[in-house]
């Protein structure tokens, strides 16, 4: 039984991984980039929900629901000043902007909200503490379970919206090939900067999330942005439904870790994580993003 | 009336100059044949002329408005459309899709999806298909009925019927027949000169990025073109400024 509950508590912390891992996911598929500045954007995100819902004495959904418009604005308006420019710079060029824009933003937040740590799990009541209890030692939270859900729809209606209308269209058109597109009269730098939108906007509710499932601060942006960066390569590059498969692989890694012993459970993700980047399979992934 | 003025036009493929200070005008209604050796500067020239590729000097105006550095996904809404060397079609997208997504942001016009495809009957058993699984001809006609998705005033088709086998290339000139008879102006590139000479008002002979010849068709030889073409004799080198309304035979 305890190796059932480990696989059910790490597909249900998989659900969390494919949240941020999902954001990272849309960008390198339509933009190429690998925005290393995720982990934070995310992490900003939760500091701003955490802001709203103690400040107005709101539930965390409630406080949600006002910082995504705020961050989705952040998104757009991070591709359209900062990274339109870094794109034309060559591949190298983002990862170094996104990389020191992390820096800014991990700063920015210590300065402002200090180094403690912070959670949203109080405000969420006992949505973050409750749990149906199927036997003595399995338990699936209630948290874990909408975690999950949420990753399914933000996933599907990613994958909905991309195959089904019109800007879905343009954007895989564009992921494909963008001076082409333009010639048909699509604006890749339009293109480009709702995606990124989506990307934080997808970002903010995974960093939600983390901060009802547990404790966040300024500086933990870098290691979310390692989960979601495992998750997408075990995933496949690029891949919607694959970044939830992988993020659900390193979930149950972690937890099956963790039964052996509390401090093999992040160690075990990173040796799955390795081990696929080591396949084959790793290596055509590694041979397609260099591309 | 003039429909696109191209004056002096200067552009560099990299470090290389491709466009030496090109100049030329097409009317509409008409079908400007452009031919020149590989290397000539044309797909340069034509990318220029749609916003693709950055004009380092001289002017492009389209209906009287300059659109010189005008955005490649504007100048489709002033009513350019390039059918780029290589078709270009996205890959991973179906038929249906390729054509959707021109249609999208296309300008005011005739053309939508049921128009194009009761233009291009070939298209319609192919509409679920993925863009990479069609053959050569195929995806001429797509690439081609992707581009008037955008209503143009002007369609440039670089290379025509390269790759093609002499079927796929009937069938694609049956879609230019269709477009023209629409009344759309028409660029096109094609290196079969007698098909060009055929089929075209004017023909604009490019040599090392100049005009070495420009006249209307039933004023020229296919030997004159030929001449030109490998620069044999270029008349018109020294003034390239000829206007195709104007030209004479070299």
């Amino acid at each position: 039984m305890t190796w059932i509950n480990a696989v059910v508590q790490g597909l249900l912390l998989g659900g969390l991984y494919a949240l941020f891992a999902c954001g990272l996911s849309l960008l390198f598929g339509v933009m190429r980039i690998i925005n290393l500045a995720h982990g934070d954007l995310a992490v900003l995100g939760a500091f701003l929900v955490w802001t709203i819902s103690t400040s107005a004495h709101v539930s965390p959904f409630w406080a949600l629901l006002l910082a995504l418009p705020v961050m989705l604005a952040v998104g757009y308006l991070l591709q359209r000043t900062v990274l339109s420019r870094s794109l034309r710079g060559g591949p190298l060029t983002p990862l170094l902007t996104t990389f020191g824009l992390g820096i800014v933003i991990q700063n920015a937040l210590l300065q402002v909200y200090s180094p403690d740590v912070r959670s949203l799990g109080g405000a969420a009541g006992v949505l973050s503490t409750g749990s149906w209890r199927l036997s003595a030692q399995l338990s699936i939270s209630y948290i874990g379970v909408l975690t999950l859900a949420t990753a399914v729809v933000v996933l599907g209606g990613l994958q909905l919206t991309l195959q089904r209308t019109s800007f879905g269209r343009e954007m895989r058109a564009t992921a494909q090939d963008p001076d082409t597109a333009a010639l048909v009269g699509v604006p890749a730098s339009a293109v480009y900067a709702r995606a990124t939108a989506i990307a934080v906007g997808i970002a903010t509710i995974a960093g939600t999330f983390l901060a009802i499932h547990s404790t966040f601060d300024a500086a933990s942006g870098p290691l979310q942005l390692l989960f979601a960066f495992e998750a997408v390569v075990i995933g496949g590059l690029g891949s919607l439904w694959g970044t939830l498969t992988g993020g659900i692989v390193l979930g149950i890694a972690q937890t099956i870790g963790a039964t052996f012993d509390p401090q093999y459970s992040i160690l075990a993700g990173h040796l799955v994580f390795l081990a696929i980047l080591a396949s084959p399979r790793g290596r055509s992934i590694l041979t397609r993003s260099s591309r | 009336m003039t429909l696109l003025q191209v004056d002096d036009l200067v552009a560099y493929h990299g470090l290389l100059q491709a466009v030496r200070g090109v100049s030329f005008s097409v009317e509409e209604g008409t079908i400007l044949a452009l031919v020149g050796a590989n290397g000539a500067g044309k797909s340069t020239m034509l990318r220029t002329i749609a916003g693709a590729h950055h004009a380092a000097g001289g002017r492009v105006s389209f209906a009287g408005a300059d659109v010189t550095h005008v955005p490649a996904h504007r100048r489709v809404r002033h009513g350019i459309a390039l059918v780029p060397e290589g078709r270009k079609l996205f890959a991973d997208l179906t038929v249906e899709e390729n054509l959707l997504v021109a249609g999208r942001r296309a300008r005011p016009g005739p053309w939508r999806l049921d128009t194009v495809l009761e233009s291009f009957p070939m298209l319609q058993p192919l509409l679920n298909r993925r863009a990479a699984s069609l053959s050569g001809g195929q995806q001429q006609a797509t690439a081609i009925a992707r581009a008037v998705m955008a209503n143009p005033r002007l369609l440039i088709v670089d290379e025509v019927s390269l790759g093609l086998s002499p079927l796929a290339v009937d069938t694609v000139y049956e879609c230019l027949a269709v477009l023209r008879a629409a009344g759309t102006t028409l660029i096109l590139v094609e290196q079969d000169l007698q098909r060009a000479l055929s089929v075209a008002d004017h023909v604009l002979c490019v040599l090392e990025g100049r005009v070495a010849l420009s006249s209307a068709t039933a004023a020229v030889t296919r030997e004159q073109v030929t001449a030109a073409y490998f620069g044999l004799h270029t008349p018109q080198i020294a003034a390239p400024q000829a206007d195709l309304t104007r030209s004479e035979q070299p």
